[in-house]
């Protein structure tokens, strides 16, 4: 079992900007309790993209830092993340502090201007995008579910977009799923979807509607047991993906007998 | 037209007002505002009210839970310097005051002072300060604190102010400086009680306190932390006013952070005995209610708490707390160890928690909390 299932997924890489990953599922490191408890859900869900805010970050000191002490970048890639950024600006001067420290040049764009909901702000992602991407850097920018923006991004360059399910931190869901789906029918890059991913089922339901991956953070940081729900996600994530590849079927409003109205003309004792 | 300040919604919120939804509280608005995901003012109320103290319980695990969802199980430390205690302010509850009596000594840190000061608290891990002062803007000017703010940022990631307000154009020069933050409490909201405790000097202008933040916010000072002192008037009244100031805050300062604090009055002057002595259950009845009313706002534990209430106090919505602090100029170090022969130097109120740093930090741990030292705001990074 556990075989056929590797196969499938073995087959099937998750490639950002001609990178390939196994896992669909990307950790952000924001509020783990302790540095042992992120180091567990990374080993459990099997990440290979983990976020990582730069303000929250001794990158001078990594050894000390209880967040970069676990990271093992021969292991993981490590995506520095924008947030607090507010303009444009910010966000490429954080970008370039984080490659001059040594990081890969991939950068997962977060402008939040507004400290509450942080809610991304469109026109500056939007103006952040194109001077990060002339800067050589590989964009992932954090978005509301707009497809028109979506679009926008993607002619920019970017190497994936990553709308929000519902606002960062709510565990509450795909609240945005009309404006995801078509956000994936319409998209030629990578859709991760991001923020609100509060259960496995709702990381299972972006995968069946055609997500490309997932990015979970405070539900796994706030679990009980960090370990069972990350492999909770992992499993879910994966049941997801496969399940879009073998095709749902389409979603019913009511039961459904084979012919309830035209069975008569069928029926040998009806025949006149 | 009046300009229009958080002085004309304080006005319509009159405490005769707050009274009347106080006594129309009952249980069952209590357990409706314990349900809801957005609290109304009348919500808030009924969670502060008496009739709520028999859901405490109930409180503080909702509490916990929003605070989990919004910052996980995460402590971010500070740790307050004061540059001086000189005053020229008359407050009878505070130890600083112009006409205390007190004779200890009364000192402005040079620079070669702050510097070592930095440098003593940098070796204790801390990455974010408070820098303090007394109510003298003549003998401590904005200029100097403006250079304050420059040195400090030479040391620590994240640099915040409390000391006098002033002037929107002098926020603006320390929000240049690299100010991340700006603390000012109200003290009390009451302006009756406000005018019977503060004597004399500049801090008595209630109204120009009143607008400090949101000058501060406007100015660009991006964490606005707000505050009343508890144990100076009826907290039931002024926490209603608090709350009204920070969602006042939140809507005209869009892009601030604004935060609260909930600083306890114990030790006061011989002169002053605290009118309105606030207990513990009434201190977690008031961070819990504030915290279903505000979930996503940092909420600092005050210094003034004694290392087992901080403990207790962790899980029940607190974001951020000081650690290994001083309130004296100089405390760190050039002041540190006093000689018998030298006057100390006067401290601001008495520390409760003398905890070192790394206790403090093991004790956060033990609560299954991680310490954070750094979320510095990105938007100082010329400073960087």
């Amino acid at each position: 079992m556990e075989e056929i299932n590797n196969t499938y997924l073995d087959n099937d890489p998750l490639i950002i900007a001609g990178r390939k990953f196994k896992s669909r599922i990307l950790i952000g490191t924001g509020k783990f309790p302790s540095a042992e408890a992120l180091r567990k859900t990374i080993e459990a869900s099997g990440t290979e993209i983990i976020t990582v805010a730069l303000r929250r970050v001794d990158l001078k000191k990594p050894e000390n830092d209880s967040i970069l002490s676990v990271l093992n970048p021969k292991e993981v890639l490590i995506l520095p993340n924008t947030s607090g950024a507010r303009t444009a600006e910010e966000a490429l001067k954080l970008a370039r502090i984080a490659r001059a420290a040594g990081l890969e040049p991939w950068v997962k764009l977060e402008l939040t201007p507004e400290p509450r909901y942080l809610l991304p702000d469109p026109i500056e992602t939007l103006k952040a995008a194109e001077l990060l991407i002339k800067d050589g850097f590989t964009v992932l920018p954090y978005i509301q579910a707009d497809p028109i923006l979506a679009k926008k991004l993607e002619e920019l360059g970017t190497a994936t977009v990553m709308p929000l399910g519902s606002p960062i931190g709510s565990n509450k869901g795909l609240k945005t799923k009309e404006f995801i789906k078509i956000i994936i029918e319409q998209s030629n890059i990578p859709v991760v979807v991001d923020a609100g991913l509060g259960a496995p089922s709702h990381a299972a339901e972006a995968m069946e509607m055609g997500a490309d991956a997932v990015l979970v953070n405070t539900a796994l940081a706030d679990a009980q047991d960090h370990e069972k729900m990350a492999i909770a996600f992992r499993l879910s994530t994966e049941a997801g993906r496969l399940a879009f590849r073998a095709g749902l079927g389409p979603q019913r409003n009511t039961a459904e007998a084979s012919s309830p109205l035209t069975g008569f003309l069928f029926n040998s004792n009806n025949k006149s | 037209m009046e300009p229009f300040s958080f002085s004309n919604i304080l006005n319509k919120w009159s405490s005769e007002l707050i009274q009347e939804i106080y006594q129309r509280t009952d249980e069952d608005k209590v357990l409706h505002a314990l349900d809801k995901d957005t609290l109304s003012i009348e919500d808030l109320i009924a969670l502060l009210s008496p009739k709520a103290q028999p859901f405490l319980e109930k409180m503080a695990q909702k509490a916990n839970r929003l605070t989990r969802w919004h910052f996980g199980r995460t402590i971010s430390l500070y740790a307050p310097i004061y540059l001086s205690n000189l005053c020229a302010s008359d407050c009878v509850y505070c130890y600083f005051a112009s006409h205390s009596g007190i004779r200890e000594k009364r000192v402005t840190l040079t620079e070669e002072q702050l510097r070592s000061e930095c440098i003593a608290l940098n070796e204790k891990g801390i990455q974010t300060i408070l820098l303090l002062t007394g109510d003298a803007p003549k003998i401590v000017p904005v200029d100097y604190i403006s250079q304050a703010v420059r040195i400090a940022k030479e040391y620590f990631k994240s640099v915040s102010i409390e000391v006098y307000s002033m002037d929107e154009e002098h926020y603006a020069q320390l929000a240049k400086d690299g100010t991340e933050g700006v603390t000012l409490y109200m003290e009390t909201y009451d302006k009756d009680t406000y005018d019977k405790v503060h004597l004399s000097g500049k801090k008595k202008d209630y109204l120009y306190r009143l607008d400090a933040l949101e000058r501060a916010g406007r100015a660009g000072i991006r964490r606005l932390t707000c505050g009343v002192l508890l144990g100076l008037s009826d907290w039931r009244l002024d926490i209603v006013w608090l709350a009204l100031h920070a969602k006042y805050l939140e809507k005209m300062c869009w892009q601030s952070v604004v935060s609260l604090s909930f600083p306890r009055l114990k030790h006061t002057p011989s002169r002053f005995k605290v009118p309105h002595i606030v207990s513990l259950q009434e201190l977690v009845q008031i961070i819990t209610a504030m915290r279903l009313f505000m979930p996503y706002s940092p909420f600092n534990l005050s210094t003034r708490e004694s290392a087992e209430v901080r403990n207790h106090l962790i899980p029940l919505g607190i974001t951020s707390m000081s650690a290994g602090s001083s309130t004296r100029p100089g405390g760190y170090k050039v002041y540190q160890g006093t000689t018998p022969t030298q006057r100390p130097v006067l401290e601001q109120f008495e520390i409760d928690d003398q905890r070192t740093v790394e206790e403090v930090v093991s004790a956060i741990k033990d609560k299954g909390y991680d310490p954070v030292w750094i979320d510095f705001d990105p938007g100082f990074i010329k400073s960087l």
